[in-house]
């Protein structure tokens, strides 16, 4: 296939044009512009929160626009789901695909349009063998015969390439492809996109680390809050001027804090294990510092926290809180100990969404509401109104249930619940993943003052500079080992991204 | 803290064929072990059975065996499919006891009506109960698992009051009719030819037609089906409609077989059939299993069913025998997916 020379003269093969979309009261997209060309590998940067994903949901036919355009060939279309967004040509690469288990690796690239042999039959030779071709024009090598049950992100994610191939699209869609591979995974994507764009196929790529959209990307397109900011050539724009454009306002407004002196270590951990998940992780939580665990998805941070608090019995280690040996495997104990924990899926193991707001706030805490045994419920009311002050919640009332508030308003809940037990130790798991950008502010200020109070924070963010805003030391996982301890003046995007990817063991002091 | 451990080598070329080729000739094994090890089964309870009881190995005896699999093996089929895309079908009893009625009091009443007709109600009683279960199930998204009960009831009340305390019975059912149900050819009834060749012809239609490995799809991850563009509701509702018809078709033939139809015919067979659904490898969470398992699990059920009558134990130890079977291929599949979910993973990592 001939490549086009990008430029004013070549028609863009998808555009979205002033794109809106409202769930309920929160806009999640005022204004989504972006013009894809052929060959083109397009970057779109933003937050978390800045209406990305809504955009990409609306060019894979997921969501239906409520308002604008979006236009393929020039042509406006309205994509009735996601089959026709794929008919059209589009096809979405998901952070963490969506394969089908039990089928085989071939059957998941041409599901629906195997090829056939006399009497509409699947002929699985050809099937295996055009597979096998695609792998090879990808310069890979997968097992086309093998089921896709256990493959790895990165090879699912080359799975989901070949089948849009397979589909003839023309625009591939990467939402955060890299954030779950090794450096050596991305340099294997980075010569796919390669290849693509020389087949004159048009790449819209989003993620988070700058260094990657220089890499490989040619535009870049902006979006802040839900709009529309700035498209330029990568060439005239410095990684300041992106990051400027992204933030929109000053890096320390968005993360306030205050570095104070740590007091007594509160919660060690030594040679924690758990066969499968991680193992040999120590280390210390003082009173009144954030300690940061970062790594990848699949580092097993999540996983430490969830052993520290009981969910999971260790098999290997000891937690001690404020000197006192912690009994493994038991939340209870966790929570008698003066642990607190704000898991990461809010929805799902933070909150009892059809419980009221003030239920879920004196859920933790049911114990010193009690008289004889009967939970007193005046009581449970005024806990959770003292607590929707301090918090500065934005309710409705407080009887209402906690699925009509805002992420944002939520995750205070869930705060809220576990401050209300005035815990000596805080494990907060993402504190402000899918929260608006000024809520989280909120949440970090929250965080801030506890530890000026005292509190110990361990902190699990994916948010690079969330790490980097919040916390007083970075622990960085790799692979179930703790890669590296950074100080907050060592610490920085490039040092623990090393750490994270496997690149610099050893540095760790 | 101390430094961890070497770093480990940057992943260098993709996974290779040949690490790969491990896991899924393993995996290929294991499912074929599963089929291979309920034949083994089935072997080994027949010639403990015949070492005791002689008379087990004998031509009646075989019959007999084969002629009381073949109805459970035939909803079986109807049920793999559904069972297969994270459904479930209930009412496939009901519905086999509402067509051989209906199908019983027209005989009843027409002697001379053509065996064909007979077939063609039947069978339209079925589909038309699937179609609804489908459509409730699909449109209304209401989980099939009530919905299906609720059928059971439905269906089978309404068995009730057409049959109204009346019964069919053999004199009024045309001689030629029985046949079917009662013939056979050295021993192996003709009933079971005709059910193997209708399960030959779904296992290879599972195995060849993009609409059948959809269900597989629908079944493995429903929302990426649905993004994949397949019509989810469309196969979901056709997997109803095919069990329903297979569940009428299976009344037809319960009559030519017993040629006696009371209101309770077929009561209890849905969890029989789903019994030997699950023992013989479908998944009950759907996603795999071939109509060729579910049949060899019904013939395994039924082998133990006989060989303890055979060997004069009481029917209290048949059923919880049967459902010991249960919990030891569930925990056996459970089992499986563990390990070969382990090897999948392990040759991942030696790959990359």
């Amino acid at each position: 296939m001939v490549i086009e020379p990008p430029g004013e003269g070549s028609p863009p093969v998808v555009e979205m044009r002033r794109v809106t979309k409202a769930f309920g009261a929160v806009r999640a997209l005022e204004d989504g512009s972006v013009r894809l060309v052929a060959g083109e590998a397009h970057a779109l940067l933003g937050e978390n929160g800045a209406g990305k994903s809504t955009l990409v949901k609306i060019l894979a036919g997921v969501h239906p626009p409520d308002d604008g355009e979006v236009l393929v060939d020039g042509v406006p279309v309205r994509f009735a789901g996601p089959a026709a967004a794929q008919a059209a040509g589009v096809s979405i690469i998901y952070q963490e695909p969506t394969l089908f288990p039990d089928l085989t690796v071939a059957e998941n690239i041409f599901i629906g349009r195997q090829p056939l042999r006399r009497g509409r039959r699947i002929d699985e030779a050809a099937m295996n063998a055009r597979a096998v071709e695609l792998f090879t024009r990808l310069g890979v090598a997968i097992d086309p015969r093998r089921p896709a049950r256990g493959l790895s992100v990165a090879d699912q994610q080359i799975v989901e390439i070949a089948k849009a191939i397979a589909f003839r699209a023309r625009v591939f869609v990467m939402d955060e492809p890299t954030a779950a591979l090794s450096s050596a995974e991305v340099n294997r994507l980075f010569d796919v996109v390669r290849t693509l764009r020389a087949d004159g196929a048009a790449v819209l790529f989003i993620s988070h680390r700058l260094e990657e959209v220089f890499a490989i990307c040619q535009q870049v397109t902006v979006m802040r809050d839900g709009r529309f900011v700035r498209t330029d050539p990568i060439g005239d724009l410095t990684v300041d001027q992106i990051i400027r454009s992204m933030v929109g306002r000053d890096l320390s407004a968005l993360y306030p804090k205050t570095v104070t002196e740590p007091g007594e270590p509160v919660l060690e951990v030594r040679g924690l294990g758990r066969l499968g998940a991680f193992r040999d992780v120590s280390f210390t939580v003082r009173a009144g510092e954030i300690v940061a665990l970062a790594g990848l998805v699949g580092a097993g941070r999540s996983e430490v926290a969830r052993a520290i608090f009981g969910i999971d019995r260790s098999d290997a280690g000891t937690v001690t809180i404020g000197g006192r040996r912690l009994r493994p495997g038991s939340p209870q104990a966790a929570m008698a100990a003066g642990i607190g924990f704000v898991p990461e899926d809010r929805r799902q193991q933070g909150l009892v969404m059809d419980l009221a707001i003030d239920r879920n706030v004196a859920l933790a805490s049911l114990g010193r509401l009690r008289r004889f045994g009967l939970i007193r419920r005046s009581a449970e009311t005024a806990l959770a109104a003292d607590w929707a002050g301090r918090l500065r919640l934005k309710a409705g009332r407080l009887t209402d249930p906690a699925w009509t508030l805002s992420g944002g308003n939520q995750q205070k809940v869930v705060l809220g619940k576990w401050l209300a037990r005035r815990p000596a130790l805080l494990i907060i798991d993402e504190p402000t993943r899918g929260i608006d950008v000024g809520t989280k502010t909120e949440v970090h200020r929250l965080l801030d003052e506890l530890v000026s109070q005292g509190v110990a924070v361990l902190m699990i963010s994916s948010e690079l500079p969330e790490v980097l805003g919040m916390a007083d030391r970075v622990l960085v996982l790799h692979e179930g080992r703790l890669a590296a301890e950074l100080s907050r003046a060592d610490a920085d995007e490039a040092s623990i991204m090393r750490a994270a990817t496997g690149q610099n063991v050893g540095t760790a002091a | 803290m101390t430094a961890v451990g070497p770093a480990p080598a940057p992943a260098p070329a993709p996974a290779s064929g040949a690490a790969t080729e491990a896991p899924r000739r393993m995996l290929e094994r294991v499912s074929r072990a599963r089929e291979l090890g309920i034949v083994a089964a089935i072997v080994i309870v027949f010639l403990v059975t015949t070492g005791k009881n002689s008379a087990f190995a004998h031509g009646e005896s075989v019959q007999q065996l084969l002629a009381g699999t073949c109805l459970i093996a035939l909803l079986g089929a109807g049920e793999t499919l559904v069972i297969v895309t994270r459904n479930v079908d209930l009412s496939v009893g009901s519905v086999l006891g509402l067509s051989a009625y209906v199908v019983g009091d027209l005989f009843a009443h027409h002697q001379e009506m053509p065996q064909v007709a007979a077939y063609g109600v039947g069978i339209g009683i079925g589909l038309v109960c699937g179609a609804v279960n489908g459509l409730v199930t699909t449109v209304f998204r209401v989980p099939s698992l009530v919905v299906t009960l609720a059928a059971l009831y439905v269906v089978r009340g309404i068995d009730a009051l057409i049959v109204n305390g009346k019964q069919v019975d053999p004199a009024s059912i045309p001689h030629g009719f029985q046949e079917l149900g009662s013939a056979a050819v050295f021993h192996i009834p003709w009933l079971a030819v005709f059910v193997a060749v209708i399960i030959g012809v779904i296992g290879y239609a599972m195995r060849s037609f993009r609409p059948a490995r959809d269900l597989y799809a629908i079944g493995s991850n429903p929302d990426a089906a649905a993004l994949a563009g397949i019509p989810t509701g469309r196969r979901v509702f056709t997997a109803f409609l095919i069990s329903g018809g297979l569940a009428g078709l299976g009344g037809v033939l319960f009559l030519s077989e017993f040629a006696t139809v009371a209101s309770t015919a077929g009561s209890g067979y849905e969890f029989l059939v789903i019994a030997a659904v699950v023992v013989g490898g479908v998944a009950i969470f759907g996603g795999s299993g071939t109509v060729l398992g579910a049949a060899l699990g019904a013939l395994l059920l039924n082998t133990i069913n006989q060989a303890l009558v055979a060997a004069q134990v009481s029917a209290f130890w048949n059923q919880a025998i049967a459902g010991f079977l249960l919990l030891a291929a569930i925990a056996f599949d459970r089992f499986l997916a563990l390990r070969v979910n382990r090897a999948l993973r392990s040759a991942e990592r030696g790959a990359s």
